[in-house]
């Protein structure tokens, strides 16, 4: 009950945010609504029992995300304000029916998965984990899959090494 | 020693080791050195690659999953390799003019392509979704850096932003795909998948996640309609490195596909072999076709590797040993064939010169003609005219098909290769029949020619002589667990 109660409350504040991301008229306000709600997602995570998730959701999305955003709207630099949309090439009805369909997509799979109660149970792994899944996923990454977790290492300088060459002015 | 590894594990990625180490030294390197002696990184890369050759020679009748299930090191993934290592070799060798004439960066663009080749020696090992999904984004990121290297270039910005924002859509597809089939089987690991979803009822989500996969690959290995980027991408980027994606990341993309579809999924072969037929038909077509309204040659290029792509997918749809034998061997041909044709096209980058469109090779015959004739050999050899490497290839890929009763797809790729013949013979006709002269004379860089000489042994010798590499691919599929696995899922039903 009481959790129920937590994850309608988090739900709320997430949809507020998202409300507020896109209907605010400021470019940097909109943002950090948005960093607002990514980090109501973690709780959602925690609430979860998937604290991994919650850092990684807080580090990548929260974190390193939403700077890029925010590099970007600095750099158009929106500093007068924003004229009303009155594009007249703008598809409301276009908008308003794919919105209509994924809403209906989302009823379908709640219909269905609540008369289908018997959907397959994908978790085989049931047992209890011990230390929380931060320590799990750890000890999987440097025993299990310590190849290609050192593989990614490569990958990260390949991007690094990338960014440097394509960023750096030429002599 | 981390838990649960033994000194074997590390043993058996030696190769991989040791690239990763030479691609870091490579690195460091660059910046310890002048920029006279920048020439010099060229020879050091290609003494990485030897090296590591060298220590992949030992484990050709290697048999073993190491690294706790992650990685197969076994005939199969040793002939990709030498593929993988044979083609940075030869790109390597015809980039050092290349870089010279275009003001690259020598250190970044030779660490860019070791660690290319790292991803694509990943990708033909791994038997596992993570590992081969690394691999391939490992070699993927790279490919985009390289793509866009021509910074002052237009073209090279436009494929880089092109194949990066589609390469990455397609990747999320495939990832879309690879999560759905971790959530049907629970595990990751290829030949557990096979197991555990040979006794599980077909799903709907099952083929829903089999069509993700097969976009996903399809993108890689550029088959139409999937291959809409590869034009563009093969234009703009620097002439060596299209020569490297359109055989390197090929050759990776098609020993993934062989490792998802005959290793791990055997058993939905009935599924996927109609779709690869629809997709070889439509990539052979629809390549030939456009290709031969080309006036730029590497756009032709890229057409005409689109279309080779839809023969080998001929080997996949065939599924037997014979077939995947004739696709290892093809892959294998297409290397010295592919690079040796793009090596005449960089000889052609001049100071003064673009050198990527047709008539750009007009009267190379009486400028140099010992580039022409190779490019002549190159050509009929692509074209599948009899005492060539091309042709080699293709009778087996067809006559594999034909064993195994697509005989209508071995008369659709006949007809295709007499298609192709006229925009290949173009090229020839250019190279004779006018006479003008261009721009500054065309010379070849010491690197360059043994860059061509290996192309056109490799593209002479196994034309005439095939046996060895025929041998040697026979003996690959049969240390490759997917045919076990396929002939035990058609005794199984």
């Amino acid at each position: 009950m009481g959790e129920a109660i937590v994850f309608y409350g988090l739900s709320a504040f997430i949809l507020g945010f998202a409300v507020l991301v896109i209907s605010t008229r400021n470019t940097v306000h909109s943002v950090l609504f948005l960093v607002a709600s990514f980090l109501f997602v973690a709780m959602l995570y925690v609430l979860l029992g998937a604290e991994f998730l919650a850092v990684i959701q807080v580090l990548v999305y929260a974190g390193g995300i939403v700077v890029l955003y925010l590099f970007v709207v600095m750099l158009v630099n929106l500093k007068r304000a924003p004229e009303t949309h009155q594009d007249p090439r703008r598809q409301t009805r276009l908008g308003v029916a794919v919105a209509g369909a994924v809403l209906a997509e989302f009823l379908a799979i709640i219909v269905y998965s609540s008369t289908n109660p018997s959907a397959p149970a994908v978790l085989a792994a049931g047992e209890v984990i011990e230390g929380g899944n931060v320590e799990q996923v750890g000890w999987l990454l440097y025993t299990n899959y310590l190849i290609p977790f050192e593989l990614a290492s490569i990958l990260l300088l390949v991007a690094m090494v990338g960014a440097i060459v394509l960023a750096q002015r030429e002599l | 020693m981390p838990a649960g590894f033994s000194a074997a594990d590390f043993f058996y990625i030696l190769p991989e080791l040791v690239l990763t180490g030479g691609a870091l030294l490579v690195l460091v390197v660059d910046v310890l050195t002048s920029r006279q002696q920048r020439p010099l990184l060229g020879w050091l890369t290609v003494g990485v690659l030897l090296v590591t050759t060298l220590t992949l020679l030992p484990f050709s009748d290697a048999n073993v999953v190491v690294s706790r299930g992650l990685l197969a090191i076994d005939g199969f993934a040793f002939f990709f390799k030498l593929i993988f290592l044979l083609t940075a070799i030869v790109t390597v060798l015809m980039s050092s003019s290349y870089i010279e004439v275009e003001e690259l960066r020598a250190g970044e663009y030779y660490f860019l392509i070791l660690c290319a080749t790292l991803g694509m020696m990943f990708m033909a090992s791994g038997i596992d979704l993570v590992t081969i999904f690394i691999g391939l984004e490992t070699m993927a990121v790279a490919f985009y850096i390289l793509t866009g290297l021509l910074k002052p270039n237009r073209r090279s910005n436009e494929a880089a932003v092109k194949y990066f924002l589609l390469g990455a859509f397609s990747l999320g597809i495939l990832l879309y795909g690879m999560s759905m089939l971790y959530g049907l089987s629970g595990t990751t690991n290829l030949r557990e998948l096979a197991t555990v979803l040979a006794t599980q009822e077909r799903s709907a989500l099952l083929i829903v996640a089999l069509i993700l996969v097969v976009g996903g690959v399809g993108f890689k290995i550029a088959a139409v309609p999937f291959h809409m980027w590869a034009p563009d991408v093969y234009e703009g980027a620097p002439t060596p490195v299209t020569a490297f994606l359109s055989v390197g990341s090929k050759a990776a993309a098609f020993a993934m596909l062989l490792r998802i579809f005959t290793e791990g999924l055997p058993f939905l072969a009935e599924v996927w072999q109609p779709m690869f037929w629809v997709l070889a038909v439509v990539t052979m077509t629809v390549g030939n076709l456009a290709a031969l309204t080309q006036s730029n040659i590497k756009r032709m290029l890229a057409y005409s590797s689109i279309a080779h792509a839809g023969y080998v997918l001929i080997g996949v749809v065939a599924n037997s040993s014979r077939g995947i034998t004739a696709l290892m061997i093809y892959l294998m041909l297409y290397v010295f064939m592919q690079l040796g044709a793009f090596a005449v096209v960089v000889m052609l980058r001049r100071h003064d010169v673009v050198g990527d469109e047709l008539k750009d090779l007009s009267g190379l015959y009486f400028r140099y003609p010992v580039a022409a004739c190779a490019m002549l050999f190159f050509m009929l050899s692509l074209g599948g005219i009899p005492p060539t490497a091309g042709f080699m290839g293709k009778f087996w890929l067809f006559s594999a098909a034909i064993e195994s009763g697509y005989i209508w797809l071995a008369v659709i790729g006949v007809l295709n290769s007499a298609i192709s013949l006229y925009y290949y013979v173009r090229v020839v006709v250019f190279m004779w029949i006018r006479e003008e002269v261009l721009g500054s004379p065309i010379t070849a860089s010491p690197a360059m020619v043994v860059a061509l000489t290996v192309a056109l042994a490799g593209a002479v010798i196994f034309g005439v002589y095939p046996r060895p590499l025929f041998e040697l691919a026979e003996l690959s599929v049969q240390s490759f667990g997917g045919v076990v696995a396929a002939a035990e899922a058609i005794s199984y039903r």
